[in-house]
């Protein structure tokens, strides 16, 4: 059996944080990732979705060590990763790679493209064949940016442009990962698609996995071949994205999924919402028992007192499974 | 459908810079009626914002060139807003037509109470001491759903989450129940199940009021939610302007075909690929010669004497209530959505 390219286990960032405003300051623990289990399979894209807050962008981050965990362990391409020092985790960051959201701030503004993306050789150390010029023109043209505009700055490029600067950074040493947080997000939607098809080709031409974070299911379901959904920091449920997209089984996923528009007026009338009320309780003061009680349309007593665990049937990494944390489960 | 409450006739608004003059928003024409949802969609430079400010008398006119008219037809009789005297706007804001933005903290003051804030917008056009703006503050907290509102009128905006803040906001714009009510992309900034409660909310709103409502957004699922009519706009010219149906069935211009196209969908789980539109919009210092959609059009071939380059197509009407900018007829635009396909 082929080895998981990226495998979390139990994996933990908490975060010491001082929340409320200018008059009442509390302290307090945020559990931003809060014991997760989660494995890659070679050229898989596993989405990452869930609302504002529920720690998406925290597992990227860990994942590639930007964050050290509070505790688990991530493994990456069959070695522990896990306590890697900044200098050990060298040669590894050039195997994963970022591709952020907002494609300026991500961007020196004072240096060109080619300075840029260039870059990445030299701070690795590498020298690609033909030289970092010649291969510099050779990945901006495979990310459709015109060569010529080597010379350019951030400030010259459109967004949907930056994005693709993003891209040929995270794919100049040949990583095998990539984690992509909301990489669309903040382009326009006829500029969306262009990004969206880029990083499609690009998994076929490098054999790359994504793990893919996004708020937006219409994107996340195009994209993924998997779906990982979270909830204040934990994951409720996971599993290929037809499964999860025809027929979720937890309260929450049916919710999330009822509530993403279709861009159909007449399925549009004829669909029921389920419109879940209230926000997300704050991560710093999580519900007991099962996390999403507190807005559950399916809500019993048990929920209140008991965490319901993450239950595997059949294998989810392979695509035929279902992974899922919920006492009363919709019918498969 | 009645007499519409607001008709904008041929509203133009530019800015010059040092670069030149911005078009920002380019004759437009278009009218909501009361209890009439209409989608202004269109990406992000289109001139969706700038032509609300515009009607809402929002811009500062010494930086802002502004033509056209904005009608509003008041009980008391049509008061046009870009050339009645900024006293006379004032007062119809709030009262007449109210709007509410996209960052709803930016517009809240971060040192007044929720309620304060709300009793303020009442009190300018009610007569009422402070403890009467709370009591109607709290019924409009009631209104827009957030629970406990006797509680909540005393807190600070921070204490809001996002979705509730923007509950506020559509509670301080409706207190003196306007007859026109402008959303700008009044839910962008939210998760999707906040956003359905807020489209929820001013649907609601909407029957409770007998308001005329434009609802600015990028959204095109959004759109097929909430709206009676659709304007798209492109390089701040309206490129089609049709019922709801029409738009998503019947789609007439390109721009409006290769937006459709190139969204993903969660109701179509097969991996078709997406059809993207190349290139990106025209800076709007220079707008092309012509069609402005020409350089990203996969039709203007078919257009004969090279018309797309050389002149700028109208806003015509080839069936009823169905307007579009674009030289094909309407047998080349049958031709288009089929060959493209992934319209429905
Ligand atoms: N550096 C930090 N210090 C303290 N708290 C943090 C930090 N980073 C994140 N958090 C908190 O951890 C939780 C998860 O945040 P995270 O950014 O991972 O969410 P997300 O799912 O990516 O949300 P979004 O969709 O808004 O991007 C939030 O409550 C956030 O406020
Ligand atoms: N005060 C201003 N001065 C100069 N240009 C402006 C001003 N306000 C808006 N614009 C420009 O007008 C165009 C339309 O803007 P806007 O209406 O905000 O777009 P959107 O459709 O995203 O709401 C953009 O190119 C914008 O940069
Ligand atoms: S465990 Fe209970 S509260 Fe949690 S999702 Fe399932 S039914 Fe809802
Ligand atoms: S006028 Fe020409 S370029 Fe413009 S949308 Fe129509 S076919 Fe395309
Ligand atoms: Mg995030
Ligand atoms: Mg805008």
């Amino acid at each position: 059996m082929t080895e998981p390219i990226l495998k979390l286990e139990g994996l933990k960032k908490y975060f010491e944080s001082t929340s409320g405003g200018i008059f009442n300051k509390k302290k307090g623990i945020v559990k931003a990732v809060d014991g997760i289990d989660l494995e890659i399979m070679p050229g898989q894209t596993v989405g990452l979705v869930g609302e504002s807050g529920c720690g998406k962008t925290t597992v990227g981050r860990t994942v590639l060590k930007l964050y050290e965990p509070t505790e688990g362990t991530i493994t990456f391409n069959g070695q522990d990763i896990t306590h890697l020092s900044a200098h050990e985790m060298k040669p590894i960051r050039a195997q994963m790679q970022m591709i952020f959201q907002d494609p300026y701030a991500s961007l020196n503004p004072r240096h060109t493209v080619g300075t840029l993306i260039g870059a990445t050789f030299e701070i690795q150390g590498i020298t690609p064949e033909g030289g970092i010029k010649q291969e510099v023109e050779r990945l901006m043209e495979r990310v459709g940016l015109n060569p010529e505009h080597v010379n350019r700055y951030p400030h010259e490029f459109s967004g949907g442009q930056r994005q693709r600067i993003g891209v040929a950074r995270a794919i100049a040493l040949k990583p095998k990962l990539i984690v992509a947080d909301e990489p669309v997000s903040a382009l326009d939607v006829s500029i969306q698609a262009q990004v969206v098809n880029l990083l499609d080709d690009l998994q076929e031409e490098f054999d790359l996995s994504y793990l893919f974070v996004a708020h937006d299911l219409s994107v996340v379901q195009h994209i993924s071949d998997r779906v990982v959904v979270m909830y204040l920091g934990k994951i409720m449920e996971d599993a290929n994205k037809h499964d999860l997209f025809r027929a979720p089984r937890h309260p929450y996923t049916k919710a999330l999924l009822s509530a993403v528009p279709v861009p159909d007026p007449k399925k549009s009338r004829a669909r029921e919402k389920i419109i879940l009320q209230g926000d997300l309780p704050s991560p710093m003061n999580p519900p007991a028992g099962c996390v999403f009680n507190t807005r559950c349309w399916k809500v019993q007593e048990q929920c209140r007192v008991e965490v319901p665990p993450l239950l595997q049937i059949g294998n989810v990494q392979m695509g035929n499974g279902h992974r899922l944390a919920c006492h009363f489960p919709e019918p498969a | 459908m009645s007499q519409p409450f607001l008709e904008v006739k041929n509203l133009t608004v530019s800015f010059p810079t040092e670069d030149g003059l911005v078009r920002a928003s380019n004759d437009i024409s278009f009218t909501v009626a009361r209890g009439e949802t209409l989608a202004v969609v269109g990406e992000s430079g289109s001139g969706k914002s700038v032509t609300s400010l515009a009607v809402m008398g929002l811009h500062d006119r010494r930086s802002a060139q502004i033509s056209g008219q904005a009608i509003l037809n008041l009980e008391s009789g049509p008061i046009d807003t870009i050339s009645a005297s900024p006293d006379v706007v004032r007062k119809l804001r709030g009262k007449s037509m109210a709007m509410i933005f996209q960052d709803p903290m930016s517009a809240l003051h971060p040192y007044y109470t929720i309620g304060d804030q709300i009793s303020e917008a009442w009190r300018l056009y009610n007569d009422g001491d402070k403890k009467a703006g709370i009591k109607r503050a709290t019924e409009m907290l009631d209104l827009v759903g957030i629970p406990g509102a006797a509680k909540r009128v005393l807190e600070y905006p921070h204490q809001f989450s996002g979705g509730m803040r923007q509950r506020v906001m559509i509670a301080m714009a409706l207190v003196n129940n306007p007859s026109l009510l402008i959303a700008d992309e009044p839910t962008t900034a939210l998760d999707v199940t906040v956003q359905s409660q807020i489209l929820e909310l001013l649907k609601n709103m909407q029957k409770e009021f007998n308001m005329a409502v434009i609802l600015i957004t990028h959204d095109l699922g959004v759109v097929a939610e909430v709206a009676d009519r659709v304007s798209v706009m492109y390089a701040g010219k309206i490129v089609e302007q049709a019922g709801i149906d029409d738009i998503y069935y019947q789609p007439d211009h390109p721009y409006t075909i290769g937006l459709l196209n190139s969204i993903p969908r969660v109701d179509q789980l097969e991996g078709r690929r997406l059809i993207a539109i190349p290139g990106q919009p025209p800076s709007l210092i220079s707008l092309p010669a012509g069609c402005s959609f020409r350089s990203r059009c996969s039709f203007s071939s078919q257009v004969p004497n090279n018309l797309c380059a050389t002149a700028v197509p109208d806003l015509d009407q080839k069936i009823s209530g169905h307007f579009s900018r674009c030289h094909l007829t309407e047998d080349q635009l049958k031709k288009a959505r089929v060959s493209t396909g992934a319209v429905l």
